[in-house]
């Protein structure tokens, strides 16, 4: 998904990492998690995709993912669907916990105003709640809102997008209209899904609305202050 | 506002008061929220179209999503905490032993002076509810709110025996006056506003009724208190019922299962197999559990506990007659399989309140099934004669907010997945199946993977207008703005230059 439609983030947590003093690599055969597929009942077809990923990451000491959906994913249908996966999730970190754990004395510097959208797997399979905000609060000059229901399903739930299309649709415009209310500069989360399907509905009913991921938000905090946007 | 008329309970066959008038109704509605779905008409993405432009939607929509907030759905305190746990476990400890569980409690409602009717398919459930209002000359019925009655349609069946059957909950009195269905398991007309109450209360009377909720209230009041007197017999549902002493117990917060209960001469009682419990004493942690995910009270304001028929010898109240319909409607075959979960659900509702989905299509009437939300997306096409629920767990958007809000933590995404992969299996869709092997071959290579990336790249440079004619584009875009394909790949490229060789 992010290599396909929105390399951004991915783009943006390699900065970040070497930023960090880490030498990152995206291996030649790294790949999909297989979620779409499983997830609409066919995990027979995820099953190929996701051993190769797996493989790909062979000899990695630490996997950073900038999609906290996949993320879940892997750690809860993982093993279950290629057992190779467990040393997977061993290794694996979800990007804004990789740069909690690691990028302590990262100086970030940002002049915005964001609202924080909690994306459904990586709160509730992954349980991950509160490092996201955590390190939100560590960028000097960025004011988080928080929009009503911030942890609400923003309707894109995979094939579920394309399954119900105005239903889905219908989901993303409560969302859209809680974080309107907010009269911030982005709408932040730490899931390239969750923000293509919402910006690809703003885009459509002509909402002002830009979306950006935690980690571009980060990369451009470590722009040095003063020249920050 | 003027009374109930007296020409109900006239004669010697007495037939409902409280349905005076449903003929007057003028509240419209969807097909699909109506009493009955008609064959053929079940078309899920074009219902859940239609169920988020209903009018009144967003209204409703916004009650459930501050109904939410105020509930904190999904939170749990220490306290809650720990009886969930003692909850969930009691629950998986009836279904490893779920016939054993029967076979006792079937014992012990006949040592109590009980009836039990053990049957299979609901077919044999009508046919056992309606021997019993024949045997009796039944002509009109009292009955409290069950959804398990809905399951086995038993209304329209003892309709065409010629019984008049009214609910006496007043949310499923509601929505029955205006031929509808219940949207929620505890709220069934909680897609219903006190202007559309107010309405239809006009309608049944032939003259206006104030707009007072008190006066509303007072106007079903008054007219189902002539049915309870009238009834010749009395239907309930069963919360739960324990093995060790054969006591069902009916939790409402009206009090209708005590008239329903206690009023009419025979009693039909009516469960699905999985509201059987080990132990009376379970009943002490479900009931507060059921009564805090379902209305955030400790326990409800009434408990019904029927222990048997009245002893003629020692006077006493209840009905002189008690019958026990028990039936399965396929849910043995799911028993030892990951499935059987659903059959530790307490019919809270918690799942359907806490949905994203359920709350958007403002009520459960857009799953075009008896059970609605989340819960329902699971036991809908699990139970038996419900194939055409098949497709139902593809209503999801898989947010989680369900199974955080189970009172007995039901993994409801993980059931819906599996579900989902048991209808790919058993509907083959050439196309779409066709689709996802090519897709699954491509991505597990290098090469494939990397020819589908350059494909989306050259497609970014296509006319929009030709894009958006293949089908999962169209759909896409028929509600969004597409994304840019035209940095695909550029993940993998980047790494590459910065590490300055090809990995």
């Amino acid at each position: 998904m992010a290599d396909l439609a929105s390399p951004g983030p991915a783009l943006a947590a390699l900065d970040v990492l070497r930023a960090m003093g880490f030498d990152p690599v995206v291996p030649a055969d790294a790949g999909c998690c297989g979620q779409p597929a499983f997830n609409t009942g066919q995990p027979r077809a995820a099953a190929p995709v996701l051993r190769h990923t797996v493989g790909a990451f062979e000899g990695c000491d630490a996997i950073v993912t900038v999609a906290g959906s996949c993320a879940a994913m892997v750690a809860h249908n993982g093993p279950a669907l290629v057992p190779a996966a467990s040393g997977f999730v061993r290794r694996m970190w979800e990007f804004t916990q990789f740069v909690a754990a690691f990028g302590a004395g990262l100086p970030l510097h940002l002049d915005a105003t964001v609202t924080y959208h909690d994306g459904c797997h990586m709160t509730r399979v992954l349980g991950e709640r509160t490092t996201p905000r955590e390190l939100l609060s560590r960028i000097d000059g960025l004011r988080v809102v928080e929009m009503v229901d911030p942890d609400g399903c923003c309707g894109f739930g995979g094939t579920f997008a394309v399954k119900f299309p105005e239903l889905s649709a219908a989901m993303a415009d409560v969302k859209l209209d809680h974080a309107a209310a907010t009269e911030v500069d982005w709408i932040v989360s730490a899931d390239p899904g969750c923000l293509v399907h919402l910006s690809g509905r703003a885009g459509a009913t002509g909402r002002a609305l830009p979306t950006r991921h935690i980690a571009e938000i980060v990369r451009d905090a470590l722009v040095p202050a003063g020249v920050t946007a | 506002m003027t009374a109930p008329s007296e020409q109900g309970r006239a004669g010697s066959r007495p037939s409902s008061t409280a349905l005076i008038g449903t003929e007057r109704v003028s509240l419209s509605h969807p097909e699909w929220a109506g009493a009955e779905i008609p064959p053929g008409t079940r078309r899920l993405p074009l219902i859940s179209a239609d169920a988020v432009r209903r009018p009144g939607v967003g209204h409703t929509r916004e009650r459930l999503e501050a109904l939410g907030r105020e509930r904190a759905s999904g939170v749990w305190t220490p306290e809650a905490a720990a009886r969930r746990e003692r909850g969930a476990e009691i629950r998986r400890e009836t279904l490893k032993d779920m016939s054993g569980h029967l076979d006792r409690l079937c014992a012990s409602l006949e040592a109590n002076g009980a009836i039990v009717h053990r049957v299979s398919t609901p077919e044999q459930a009508r046919e056992a509810v309606g021997q019993v209002a024949r045997d009796h000359g039944v002509s009109l019925v009292a009955k409290s709110k069950s959804m398990a009655t809905e399951e086995i349609h038993l209304t329209p069946y003892l309709n065409g025996l010629g019984i008049d059957v009214v609910e006496t909950d007043l949310g499923e009195y509601i929505v029955q006056a205006a031929g509808q269905r219940p949207s929620h398991i505890v709220g069934p007309a909680l897609h219903l506003s006190k202007d559309d109450v107010t309405h239809l209360f006009a309608d049944l009377n032939g003259a206006p009724v104030s707009d007072r909720p008190d006066d509303l209230a007072a106007f079903a009041r008054a007219r189902l208190r002539a049915d309870f007197k009238a009834a010749q017999m009395g239907i309930c549902g069963v919360n739960f019922a324990a093995a060790d002493t054969g006591t069902l117990v009916v939790v409402t917060n009206e009090g209708n299962a005590d008239m329903v209960t206690s009023q009419p001469d025979v009693l039909v009682a009516v469960m699905p197999i999985e509201k059987v419990v080990p132990r009376l004493s379970d009943v002490g942690v479900l009931v507060p559990l059921l009564s805090d995910t379902a209305n955030k009270q400790f326990v409800t304001t009434y408990q019904t506990w029927l222990s048997g028929p009245r002893d003629p010898d020692a006077g006493g109240d209840g009905p002189r007659e008690l019958h026990v319909v028990i039936f399965d409607n396929g849910r043995s075959d799911v028993l030892g399989t990951p499935l059987e979960e659903v059959l530790c659900c307490i019919r809270c509702g918690n799942c359907q309140f806490a949905c994203p989905v359920f709350r958007t299509m403002g009520g459960g009437h857009g799953y075009a099934s008896i059970y609605g939300g989340p819960i329902g997306a699971v036991l809908s096409p699990v139970i038996g004669g419900h194939s055409a629920d098949a497709d139902l767990p593809f209503m999801s958007s898989l947010c989680g907010a369900c199974a955080d809000a189970c009172p007995v933590k039901i993994p409801i995404p993980d059931l819906l997945v599996d579900l989902r992969n048991r209808y790919v299996e058993e509907h083959p869709r050439p196309v779409e199946d066709a689709g996802w092997r090519a897709w699954s071959l491509a991505w597990s290579t290098r090469v494939g993977y990397a020819a589908s990336m350059i494909g989306a790249r050259a497609a970014s440079v296509v006319p929009g207008g030709i894009l958006r004619r293949l089908p999962l584009v169209s759909t896409w875009a028929s509600v969004r703005s597409l994304p840019s394909f035209t940095g695909a790949g550029a993940v993998r490229r980047a790494a590459r230059k910065k590490d300055g060789h090809d990995r």
